[in-house]
């Protein structure tokens, strides 16, 4: 049991697919503006990394090798077209402003990633859970970003007003930079640097490292 | 090993097996979500057009009932020059005609955009622009949706003297000072100059002799 849960609270911090393993970042950047487009995002790529590890486990056996990308990305695609017909009849003003990135479900790559590094070798429980987990570290820094984004981009929270914006003849002066791209790769950033210090086995070994050379060790 | 024996996952009837039945199983999904759905879609859509042209002649209150409010505006049909009927809308303040709405539509970058423009009884001045269907580039092309550059054409006129269409989304800011055309010109819009000109196009198209130009001469 300690096992099953770990499989879905690792994905939160400790193995976290956009601070640690730097996937679905595009996303990330692109749908951060405001936090309700996020959080129906998060829904939606929760439903579809957990529903498709589940199917994909199912059939694991049965998959042939030279097909089974292909086969992924079937499963992938029809809950990700399922998830965007469904938006589209019932949060339909929000599936606009989302635009392609429900479409763009099929190439995050936290989805094929799980699919092939865990729901290909898993039984069908703990691949839900394991695309679950990850699913809910995905959204954890989506939502995380979007509160900040739209706290200090617009002074408002889900669309209510929560710091009074200057031009509304209250003390906050908006904060542009908050609403374009560039805001949320660096908010991701510092993030990154926040989770790094308190959990210091994060942080990676350096590829080069700079020391002094002697000439006599070159000649 | 006796398993790999009675069954090969890697042979050729496997692998078609389960080609064929996984996209069978997933076209099915696809195909009855997009059946079932369908109407609840549409009636969104509709709800959606309805609400844009609302908000071309400006008289969308923000959580007013869009049926409602829909109720106020005056429906009409225009025959146009290849003997088809359109259907417009009119708006009146105070029982006076405020604005004629158009509906616009023409080939995007991408899809077909359609829409409605919004004029003052005068049938020249522009009073609003709006799109409520395309496939342009999103960031780039779809910035035609964004309110600063929707602001840019109020205000704008149609026709020249001679009452041909003279607007014109051009390439890089208008220049405001000692530009005889100003009032015919709207900014182009970044990474999107072939949006900009299936928009002139469209206008020009629906305003000219062969859409709405001899319907709008009755008002000048």
């Amino acid at each position: 049991m300690s096992d099953m849960r770990k499989v879905v609270i690792d994905p939160l911090i400790d193995n976290n697919p956009i601070t640690l393993q730097m996937l679905g970042i595009c996303s990330a950047l692109a749908v951060t503006t405001a936090l309700l487009p996020a959080l129906l995002m998060c829904a939606a790529l929760i439903s579809v990394t957990a529903l498709s590890a589940a199917a994909i486990s199912l059939i694991r056996n049965r998959i042939p090798n030279n097909i089974r990308i292909i086969v992924q990305m079937t499963i992938i695609a029809s809950l990700v077209i399922l998830t965007d017909q469904l938006l589209r009849a019932y949060a339909f003003e929000t599936s606009k402003q989302l635009s392609v990135f429900v479409g763009l479900i099929i190439t995050n790559c936290i989805v094929l990633g799980r699919a092939e590094a865990f729901a290909m070798k898993n039984p069908v429980g703990v691949s839900f859970l394991d695309g679950l987990g990850n699913g809910l570290g995905y959204s954890l820094i989506l939502i995380a970003v979007a509160t900040l984004r739209e706290l200090f981009g617009a002074g408002t929270l889900l669309g209510y007003p929560i710091l009074e914006l200057t031009q509304d003849g209250g003390w906050y002066q908006a904060n542009g930079l908050m609403l374009l791209p560039p805001s949320a790769f660096f908010i991701i950033g510092l993030l990154i640097w926040v989770i790094r210090s308190w959990r210091t086995q994060q942080v990676e070994d350096p590829d080069y490292q700079i020391h002094e050379v002697h000439r006599t060790d070159v000649y | 090993m006796s398993d790999k024996k009675t069954f090969d996952r890697d042979s050729i009837s496997n692998t078609l097996f389960v080609a064929i039945g996984l996209s069978l199983i997933c076209s099915v999904l696809v195909a009855s979500a997009a059946i079932v759905l369908k109407p609840v879609q549409l009636k969104n859509q509709e709800e959606y057009r309805q609400r844009i042209i609302l908000e071309v002649a400006g008289l969308m209150v923000p959580g007013g009932n869009i049926a409602e409010l829909f109720a106020t505006v005056q429906p009409d049909t225009v025959e146009i020059a290849s003997g088809e009927s359109v259907e417009i809308y009119l708006a009146r303040e105070n029982g006076e005609l405020a604005q004629i709405i158009l509906p616009i539509s023409g080939p995007g970058l991408w899809s077909t955009m359609r829409g409605y423009l919004s004029l003052a009884p005068d049938g020249n001045t522009v009073k609003g622009i709006r799109f409520y269907e395309h496939g342009e580039t999103p960031g780039l092309g779809d910035q035609i949706d964004k309110a600063d550059w929707r602001e840019l054409w109020v205000g704008k006129r149609l026709y020249g003297d001679d009452n041909v269409p003279r607007i014109e989304v051009i390439r890089g800011f208008v220049q405001r000072e000692g530009n005889p055309n100003v009032m015919y010109q709207i900014d182009g819009l970044s990474g999107a100059t072939l949006t900009g000109n299936g928009v002139t196009k469209l206008v020009r198209h629906w305003t000219g002799p062969e859409g709405f130009g001899p319907y709008l001469e009755t008002y000048q």
